[in-house]
């Protein structure tokens, strides 16, 4: 009987595993004997870790409640569009994690973005794939008169306002400016008529268009602020290990072995930590480049528009004394690093919310996975990953993870 | 052959299989980049000619990862007498991973005694991180590289 040497091969390799001292605990048979240091990675995961809603010095009525709800009104009202058919929530679903499920955005006209989720961006530094916003607030502004979103423009959004929300913005933010002598549609952002229109008003005009329009944004944010996240199943697991009862309670051997991935080998958590699972910086991961969309630079672009923006928090409409704004004062603005950079989002829902990346590139998290673990080159720029080297169950015990991530109705 | 010649030929091929596996859970181990052992986490030390002992204090303890940071510089000669009106420049990154700070920190004000005050200090992830303070004033130019861990 010819017999393998195989046995003899494994022996060999224990004998050594034990000489050398050597414990391989990223194995997918994982024991739930988790390390000191694997502990407190998990805790700093938890949404327990969750610090409370950092202050926006930038939005005086941040945490007013009465610019909630005039910003919850706004935040649904078609009317703010060009067609009259397009609100923040078209594309923001309320019912699904405050995204759409599509590759890109759908309002006027077709976006070259995914929709991001909107639930704890209140503790973003930075807003949008490219981190081109630097508030809630700022950022509610770009939809607001893109051409592809709502289509609208200031003036036009002004009057809207005053046509529809006058007591309720006046009592937040004073008196709205007269009107009646404007154009209908002026803006220097958007379609071409109202860009024409912008500059024939007088700068004094402008100024008072402008902040109105920001006011819009403040409010908007001040409901956005009240989006938060919710308890999940990692959450409880992880609040049970902590107290040291009943570790394993309530999640599976597969999604516990995903877990010891998540925070070691699949080095995830260099990127999506913190209880929302996200650095809020901006990374190259060689996302492939979707045909027919324009170019695309991600960071690069940008870093250069926050810097930019009037309406940063930095800008006259910012309500923040400058030495307060220090993301932005101490933010990186050039280098090789921006290139095709992009934010990791927040994965708490993440499963619930296919297709991925910033075009919406990735169908699945299998295909997500897939190409993390394969680290192909970047389209541009470098790509920060190397290969996982992870093999069919790792990746699948790593999807079993995310979904623990996942808020229960 | 002999069962002890058989034995003795799965021994010479299993060996070195065992060997190769050995090796492959190493390359995995590093690709996982654990710290380096015996990393200086001291928070004064030498800059790298010698010319300044360096001192760095930090706002929290354990420094922790997300916060924006204030971070405390005290620059000595090696006879430690305070050096004032020195120009500091601060950078860093994570030597493992070959990317620097996600911020751009600079010192915001001179405190006197040859402490200065640098803000805009972040850390966006777990792992070995290095700040390095590049001094320059009438005792020379120099760096000091400090090491922390997160």
């Amino acid at each position: 009987m010819k017999r393998s040497g195989i046995p003899y091969a494994a022996a060999g390799i224990i004998a050594l595993v034990v000489l050398a001292g050597f414990s391989y605990k990223g194995g997918i048979f994982v024991n739930q004997n988790w390390s000191e240091e694997q502990k407190s990675l998990i805790a700093s995961l938890s949404l327990d870790a969750l610090p409370a809603l950092p202050a926006d010095p930038s939005n005086r009525v941040a945490d007013d409640p009465r610019a909630a709800e005039l910003g919850k009104a706004l935040f649904n009202d078609r009317r703010l569009s060009a067609n009259g058919k397009v609100a923040c929530a078209t594309c923001h679903l309320p019912d699904r994690q405050f995204q759409d499920g599509t590759p890109l955005g759908h309002g006027v006209g077709q976006t070259n973005r995914r929709t991001m989720p909107i639930s704890g961006t209140a503790h973003a530094p930075f807003l949008f794939w490219d981190g081109r916003k630097d508030s809630q607030w700022a950022q509610a502004l770009g939809p607001l008169e893109s051409a592809v979103e709502h289509g609208s423009d200031r003036t036009a959004l002004a009057r809207q306002v005053a046509v529809h929300y006058r007591r309720d913005y006046e009592r937040l933010f004073g008196p709205l400016p007269e009107l009646t002598s404007l154009p209908d549609h002026a803006s220097p952002e958007g379609n071409s008529a109202a860009k024409s229109a912008w500059p024939n008003m007088t700068e004094g005009e402008r100024e008072a268009v402008n902040r109105v329009f920001a006011n819009i944004g403040k409010a908007i944010a001040a409901f956005e602020r009240t989006i938060k996240p919710r308890e999940t199943r990692f959450d409880r697991y992880a609040r049970s290990l902590q107290a040291g009862t009943a570790p394993n309670n309530g999640l599976s051997e597969t999604e516990i072995a995903g877990l010891a991935i998540f925070i070691g080998k699949g080095n995830c958590i260099n990127c999506h930590n913190g209880p929302l699972l996200t650095d809020n910086h901006f990374h190259n991961t060689g996302v492939p480049t979707v045909e027919g969309l324009p170019k695309d630079t991600g960071r690069a672009l940008g870093a250069l528009q926050v810097k930019n923006d009037p309406f940063n928090c930095r800008g006259r409409y910012s309500d923040a004394a400058p030495p307060d704004c220090t993301e932005l004062n101490f933010m990186v603005s050039e280098g090789d690093e921006l290139l095709r950079a992009y934010k990791p989002p927040s994965l708490r829902n993440v499963a619930l919310r296919p297709p991925y990346m910033h075009a919406g590139q990735f169908r699945s998290l299998d295909e997500v996975v897939r190409h993390y673990n394969k680290a192909p080159p970047a389209p541009a720029g470098h790509s920060e990953l190397e290969p996982l080297n992870l093999n069919d169950r790792e990746v699948q015990a790593l999807q079993a993870f995310l979904a623990t991530l996942s808020e229960e109705d | 052959m002999t069962r002890r010649q058989i034995l003795k030929s799965r021994l010479l091929w299993a060996a070195p299989l065992a060997l190769i596996t050995m090796v492959g859970l190493g390359a995995a181990a590093k690709m996982r980049s654990p710290l380096p052992e015996n990393l200086d986490l001291s928070l004064t030390r030498y800059s790298d000619a010698g010319v300044y002992e360096t001192r760095l204090d930090t706002d929290m303890n354990p420094v922790s990862i997300g916060a924006m940071h204030v971070f405390t510089v005290t620059l000595k000669t090696r006879d430690g007498r305070p050096v004032e009106k020195a120009a500091l420049t601060i950078d860093g990154g994570m030597p493992q991973h070959g990317h620097g700070l996600p911020t751009t920190p600079r010192v915001t004000a001179d405190l006197g005694g040859g402490r200065y005050r640098v803000e805009g200090i972040k850390f966006n992830m777990p792992g070995w991180w290095t700040v390095t303070v590049h001094a320059t004033s009438g005792a020379g130019s120099d760096e000091t590289t400090f090491n922390l861990k997160l």
